[in-house]
């Protein structure tokens, strides 16, 4: 039999056997940071990754953010955030849910030129909270935004939203490893940050609209998202399913959290001096710049000679790559010119961090 | 971010590449790579004069 067509008319130029979706763990499967965290101030990378906030100046509300397993068909996961205090609003209030696209994954846009490309935004939300809310669309500089709303219809209830943008003609949209576009989903930003048009490019730095509501303002309030996708074209496809592993993958290029759930992460060493010893780690992926490190050594061990040891007191970092790092760690009675093996305990999480 | 104790680090091959500072109450090694996000607002408080950084302990 031959093969004679593959159709192809109902995507336009969007790439049928590509990736798709612009945006990394849409479904909200991946947390390696963990799956809740309660007591929160600001909206940040708390559970599910890629997926931050921006709340600098609220501080004026407590949160639970989750990655929940309420979510709609076809989906497992979702990031839910309930508001435990209600906050107090003023003009300077941020309070967003954020993704920031890398620049070398938004270049084929051509955003900021005469052949900018129309990109479809599509979603699940569920909010408890009714009415408009808003998205945006933002340069890295923050120079140029994009705001519009959607509309909750029914309380606590699961509903699917698109978003139809033209891309920016103007404007710099960086092509690299920062930030090319910032979306930013408002939950209660205060009127410093009112775009002046909506549904329109305009010069400046606005997240919400006149008509936007603000969530977060309602006490116990809960606003959840899943599904989300970004994809060069007019029309919203299906969302694109990618395996666990692959979405793991482009997560670690971002935060890689070296934990044990149960099992030992073992590197190897050599001794420096009676107090010190270095160990090196390869990540996973290539990260997106040189991570920022933190460490917690409680629990691990290390073997020098026959010996199971406890108790190195601290780690800093002596040299980092976006590929690997060398840790020096302090601890005691130690052989120099021995070779050892550090045992990183299942109990704690080291966490190296290149997000945008 | 609140950022504080920023201090310069000595590395493997003696440079100061890396800082250690207290980031909204953690404390983490951060590089001194202008497209990390952390290194990036350090540099921007320090130039609005809200943040010091200290140099590395002599070896």
């Amino acid at each position: 039999m031959a093969l004679s067509r593959i159709q192809n008319n109902s995507y336009e130029d969007t790439a049928v056997h590509g990736v798709r979706n612009l945006i990394d763990n849409g479904a909200m499967q991946v947390a390696q940071r963990g799956t809740t965290a309660s007591g929160l101030s600001s909206i940040g990378l708390n559970t599910v990754d890629r997926f931050s906030g921006n709340s600098a100046t609220a501080g004026s509300f407590t949160l639970t953010d989750e990655q929940s397993s309420d979510a709609p068909a076809g989906f497992n996961y979702s990031r839910k955030l309930t508001f435990t205090t209600a906050q107090t609003t003023s003009a300077g209030t941020r309070n967003q849910v954020r993704h920031n696209i890398e620049g070398y994954n938004t270049a084929h846009l051509d955003w900021g030129t005469a052949d900018a490309k129309t990109v479809t935004l599509s979603f699940w939300v569920k909010s408890s909270v009714t009415g408009s809310m808003a998205v945006a669309f933002i340069n890295q500089t923050e120079t140029h935004s994009y705001v519009t709303d959607y509309t909750v219809s029914l309380a606590n209830t699961w509903e699917y939203k698109t978003i139809v943008v033209e891309g920016p003609t103007v404007g710099t949209w960086n092509t690299d490893n920062t930030i090319g576009i910032r979306l930013s989903w408002d939950l209660g930003s205060g009127s410093t940050y009112q775009t002046p048009t909506s549904d329109a490019w305009v010069s400046g730095w606005y997240y919400r609209t006149s008509s936007s509501v603000r969530p977060a303002e309602t006490l116990n309030a809960t606003w959840q998202i899943t599904g989300v996708q970004l994809e060069l074209g007019e029309t919203a496809t299906p969302f694109e399913h990618r395996s666990y592993a692959d979405e793991l993958a482009r997560c670690q290029r971002y935060c890689y959290v070296i934990t044990g759930g149960g099992d030992w992460h073992t590197y190897t060493g050599h001794v420096q001096n009676s107090t010190s010893f270095l160990w090196s780690a390869t990540f996973p992926v290539p990260m997106r710049a040189k991570a920022s490190a933190t460490f917690d050594n409680t629990n691990t061990q290390y073997i020098q000679g026959n010996n199971f040891n406890f108790g190195p007191t601290a780690f800093a970092i002596s040299a980092i790559s976006q590929e690997t790092m060398y840790v020096n760690t302090t601890s005691s009675n130690m052989t120099q010119g021995h070779a050892l093996a550090i045992l990183l305990n299942s109990d704690n999480k080291q966490i190296m961090d290149a997000e945008l | 971010m609140n950022i504080t104790n920023a201090q310069y680090q000595t590395g493997i091959d003696g440079s100061s590449n890396i800082i250690k500072a207290t980031v909204d109450g953690t404390e983490m090694y951060i590089p001194t790579d202008p497209a990390n996000r952390h290194y990036a607002e350090i540099m921007r408080q320090v130039e609005a004069g809200t943040l010091t950084i200290t140099p590395a302990e002599e070896e």
